[in-house]
């Protein structure tokens, strides 16, 4: 395994970019340590997969280098990186056998038939992919043959990362579970670096210990999956994260409290002073969950109007339409909503404040 | 895709159904009336049941027009499968000369196929083709060159034309194979070590199965009723040395009007070109269930 | 830049295959005394005057036309039998389905030298000899089953929820067919008519046959100057050339498609 560094990397598919749009990655700077299970989250089009291309080596960056171990590879070759690529869909050579589809890098690198044999049939174990060895790769179930395709990544020893690139897409739901259990196994068992690029926030959350947020070309937050739901640093993450997604109202700020057609919501001091100070287009964010709902007016709420309730089973979600905005709250099954007339009320110290999309802190 | 069960579809397929009919079936019937008779003259006709048939299959110039067939038609296949899967893997993937190739290689289809003999002609005459010029300038040949002089020189310049013309057929196809293969397969295959080869045999090579499977029986189905061509190069000759299955019922019937032979001759060629038929659906419909799983 | 092998290749390949074309323009901007007299790769004295010839000679240009009409009549009369035929094949599963199409395959696949007789038979007795319409209907026999395999093909990749949707949104069959349908597999019916233009242009033996002094195309024309002695090559090349610039023209206005409807893999 190695600790892969991308050092200033900016990334254009263009010859002469002119703007920042022209950039599929407008900077790129992160280490990734060694032996770890990254997650790389993120909607279409926002850079993972040009980022994961520029890793493996399949792209020359525009600008900046790539290191293994310290040592530069930016003009090297996959070939010659050591790395391993699972792809969208399975990648097989449809000709050969499983066996020689697993020996094949091996062949390539002119390892000895005995070496060969002893490596393919440690890696197909690995996989659970011995009763198979002899089978034609074609005729296999498509999760048989994302394992395969994995099977000739490790089946290097030396190999320095896997890189996965949405790899369950086209595995049947029931069978992506078990699939991504097994990635984790292997991981735990091999402790190579895994890097997992996927804009499923599910997948992301479950593999990963370490998972960092791309959005339209920039990495946006970096953090442990608890970490990312509770301290988002950038609307996107909030919004992206979490089913549903943060709350965010646009506002205004007076003193301590955030205003936005007529309604008045307290903020905690630290942060409204905080927000006094920055500059930029304000948004209030809670999730869900926070939005207190209450059957009568208290202290501080406010009037909202229930448009639906969305029975999830373990939990409702409840939209309403508070002076003119919308707003989720995430409801637990034993609580019923009090009718079609509510009051929220926002804990202040649930209440984050974004200025141009970013954490006021 | 799950298709609706209707038989009331038969009225979309009507229309294509009487027209092809027309030009297939009333004339097919003709045919199987004449190479049942022996016509002496205008409503004197003796019916002769398969002494046509027996006739023709006997007929030793029947075998060597069909002998000639099956080399011209192999040789064929040998030289323009390979060559436009060459070509395919030489031409650009992106920019404009992707554009440029095609229509270079299109060309030579569109031209008529009489006119591919005669251009071919004016190519290799020793007085004024450039190639005839050329090659007999070297002084190379104890026989100089022109493409009626010997029937080894009439077969070359008639491989020579036909090359010519269909290869690019071989290449569209295989190029429309090649670049229907997902890039994904050519990052693993770097990613793997793979060698030039090693990618081209066993990634390139095995996706272009149902194109080349196309190229194959198509190549080899027109070749084998291949007419006006070499009837403009060489008219069948010298002597019957370029005088393929086509051209050879075309003499009978209508240089030598034996209606009867020529008819029975016409069915036998027809089953055969039916037996071919068949095996290409039967491949067709293999490769096509083998690219859905 | 560097110049790859596979480039040189390629160019002399190009090379080989303009050759031939190149020499009969060669011969075409010659006049028969200036070919026969001297060997030259290029013309010194260039004459258009074979070209002229061609223009102003009805026996000549009025092969083009005719080539031209029955070209275009197949070419919509294919198109219009087949675009039925095919939605049938592709959405329908149907009494003899299989062998229908195998049937209309096999036409595809018929020696034209068996049907030289009939076609002369059937035509004269249906009064339709020496008649574009006659060579546009003679060469439906390969056509229309080849216009079928292309669509359907088309077709097929179009999920036929399409269809259903429309259906439910209450549009009639042949509202939908045209105003819906149509437009989806336009590369396919651009692909089709392209290829029922080269094959209904390119073919002798029908257009021969068929056809004595109104209606002959040009590709006879030119096959009957090669029986008469006194050969005029820089006349018959400068028919060439203009056999060949049609094709052309065609080519270069689909040659987006080309690269497409080569994909799909059916010819």
């Amino acid at each position: 395994m190695a600790r892969i560094e991308l050092n200033e990397i900016s990334h254009s598919y263009r010859r002469k970019p002119k703007s920042d749009a022209d950039f599929a990655i407008k900077r790129i700077h992160h280490i990734w340590e060694s032996g770890g299970a990254y997650a790389l989250l993120g909607p279409s089009g926002c850079g993972k997969t040009t980022m994961l291309n520029i890793i493996s080596g399949l792209l020359n960056p525009t600008k900046g280098r790539v290191l293994y171990d310290g040592k530069d590879v930016t003009n090297l070759p996959p070939e010659k990186r050591n790395i391993a690529q699972v792809f969208q869909f399975p990648v097989l050579y449809d000709t050969m056998s499983v066996f020689n589809n697993l020996a094949f890098p091996l062949r390539n690198r002119g390892l000895s038939g005995s070496d060969v044999n002893r490596r393919v049939h440690e890696v197909a174990e690995i996989l659970d992919l011995s009763p198979f060895l002899n089978k034609r790769a074609e005729g296999l179930a498509a999760d048989a043959k994302q394992k395969i395709s994995l099977g000739r990544g490790l089946v290097r020893s030396d190999v320095a990362a896997i890189l996965f690139d949405e790899p369950l897409t086209v595995i049947d739901p029931h069978l992506k579970w078990n699939l991504r259990r097994k990635l984790k196994e292997i991981h735990e068992q091999l402790n190579l670096t895994f890097i997992y690029v996927t804009h499923d926030q599910v997948e992301a959350l479950t593999f990963a210990d370490n998972v960092m947020v791309m959005y339209e070309g920039e990495i946006v937050q970096v953090g442990s999956p608890q970490d990312l739901f509770e301290n988002p640093e950038h609307t996107f993450v909030g919004y992206f994260i979490g089913s549903p997604g943060m709350n965010l109202l646009e506002c205004t700020l007076e003193g301590n409290v955030a205003n936005f057609n007529g309604v008045s919501i307290t903020l905690d001091e630290e942060t409204a002073a905080k927000g006094l100070k920055t500059k930029g287009k304000l948004e209030l964010g809670i999730r869900p969950m926070n939005v207190e709902i209450c059957a009568d007016a208290v202290d501080g709420s406010l009037p909202a109007k229930v448009n639906t309730v969305e029975d999830q089973g373990s939990y409702k979600i409840v939209t309403m339409s508070l002076a003119g905005k919308t707003v989720r709250a995430k409801l637990p099954e034993d609580r019923s909503v009090p009718g079609d007339q509510v009051w929220l009320v926002f804990p202040p110290k649930c209440t984050r404040l974004f200025a141009d999309g970013r954490l006021v802190k | 895709m799950e298709k609706w069960q209707d038989n009331k579809a038969w009225f979309l397929i009507l229309p294509a159904t009487i027209i092809v009919a027309f030009s297939a079936i009333i004339p097919l019937m003709t045919v199987v009336n004449y190479s049942i008779q022996d016509i002496f003259g205008p409503g004197e006709a003796v019916y002769v049941g398969m002494e046509w048939f027996r006739d023709m299959l006997g007929n030793y110039r029947l075998h060597d027009a069909l002998w000639r067939q099956f080399l011209f038609s192999g040789l064929v296949l040998l030289i323009e499968i390979p060559l436009g899967v060459l070509i395919a893997l030489a031409m650009p993937k992106r920019g404009w000369g992707v554009s440029a190739c095609l229509v270079t290689l299109a060309l030579p289809l569109v031209i008529p196929w009489n006119v591919i003999g005669t251009i071919w002609i004016i190519f290799t005459r020793p007085d004024i083709g450039l190639f005839g010029v050329g090659i007999n300038s070297l002084n190379l040949l104890s026989v100089p060159f022109d493409h009626t002089a010997k029937p080894l020189y009439a077969w070359i310049t008639l491989l020579a034309m036909e090359v010519w013309h269909w290869t690019p057929l071989v290449a569209l196809l295989a190029y429309a194979g090649l670049r229907s293969i997902p890039e994904a397969y050519y990052q693993a295959a770097k990613i793997d070590g793979a060698s030039k080869w090693a990618t081209f045999f066993y990634i390139q090579l095995p996706k272009m199965r149902g194109v080349l499977t196309i190229a194959v029986l198509l190549r080899w189905m027109d070749s084998f009723l291949i007419y006006a061509e070499p009837f403009a190069l060489t008219g069948g000759g010298p002597g019957n040395s370029t005088t393929f299955l086509s051209i050879y019922l075309v003499k009978l019937a209508t240089m030598q009007f034996d209606l009867g032979p020529a008819a029975a001759f016409s069915l036998i060629y027809f089953l055969i070109v039916l037996l071919f038929s068949f095996i290409f659906y039967q491949a067709l419909l293999n490769v096509g269930r083998g690219e859905k799983t | 830049m560097k110049i790859q092998k596979k480039t040189i290749a390629l160019s002399i390949y190009f090379i080989l295959l303009i050759l031939p074309i190149y020499w009969m323009l060669n011969m075409s901007l010659r006049t028969n005394a200036d070919i026969l007299a001297n060997f030259a790769l290029y013309p010194a004295d260039i004459t258009f005057k074979n070209y002229i010839k061609i223009f102003t000679d009805p026996t000549w240009y009025s092969g083009y036309i005719n080539a031209m009409i029955y070209v275009c009549m197949n070419t919509v009369m294919s198109l219009a039998f087949a675009l039925p035929a095919a939605y049938a094949f592709s959405r329908y599963k149907f009494l003899g389905d299989g062998q229908m199409f195998f049937w209309f395959l096999t036409n595809r696949m018929a020696p034209p030298a068996v049907f030289l007789l009939p076609y002369l038979q059937l035509y004269s007795t249906i009064n339709l000899m020496d008649t574009c319409l006659a060579v546009a209907l003679a060469h439906c026999l390969f056509n229309v089953p080849l216009a079928i395999w292309i669509l359907e093909g088309f077709m097929s990749g179009i999920p036929k929820e399409i269809d259903e949707t429309a259906f439910i949104d209450g549009y009639s069959f042949p509202r939908f067919f045209v105003t819906i349908f149509i437009p989806l597999i336009r590369a396919g019916v651009g692909v089709t008519a392209f290829f029922c233009f080269m094959f209904s242009w390119v073919e002798l033996l029908f257009a021969r046959t068929l056809t004595i002094t109104d209606a002959k195309p040009i590709t006879a024309t030119m096959t009957r100057t090669i029986s008469a002695t006194g050969l005029d090559w820089g006349l018959l090349a400068a028919a060439g050339v203009l056999t060949i610039v049609p094709g052309a023209l065609v080519i270069w206005f689909v040659r987006n498609y080309l690269a497409k409807g080569f994909a799909l893999g059916r010819v």
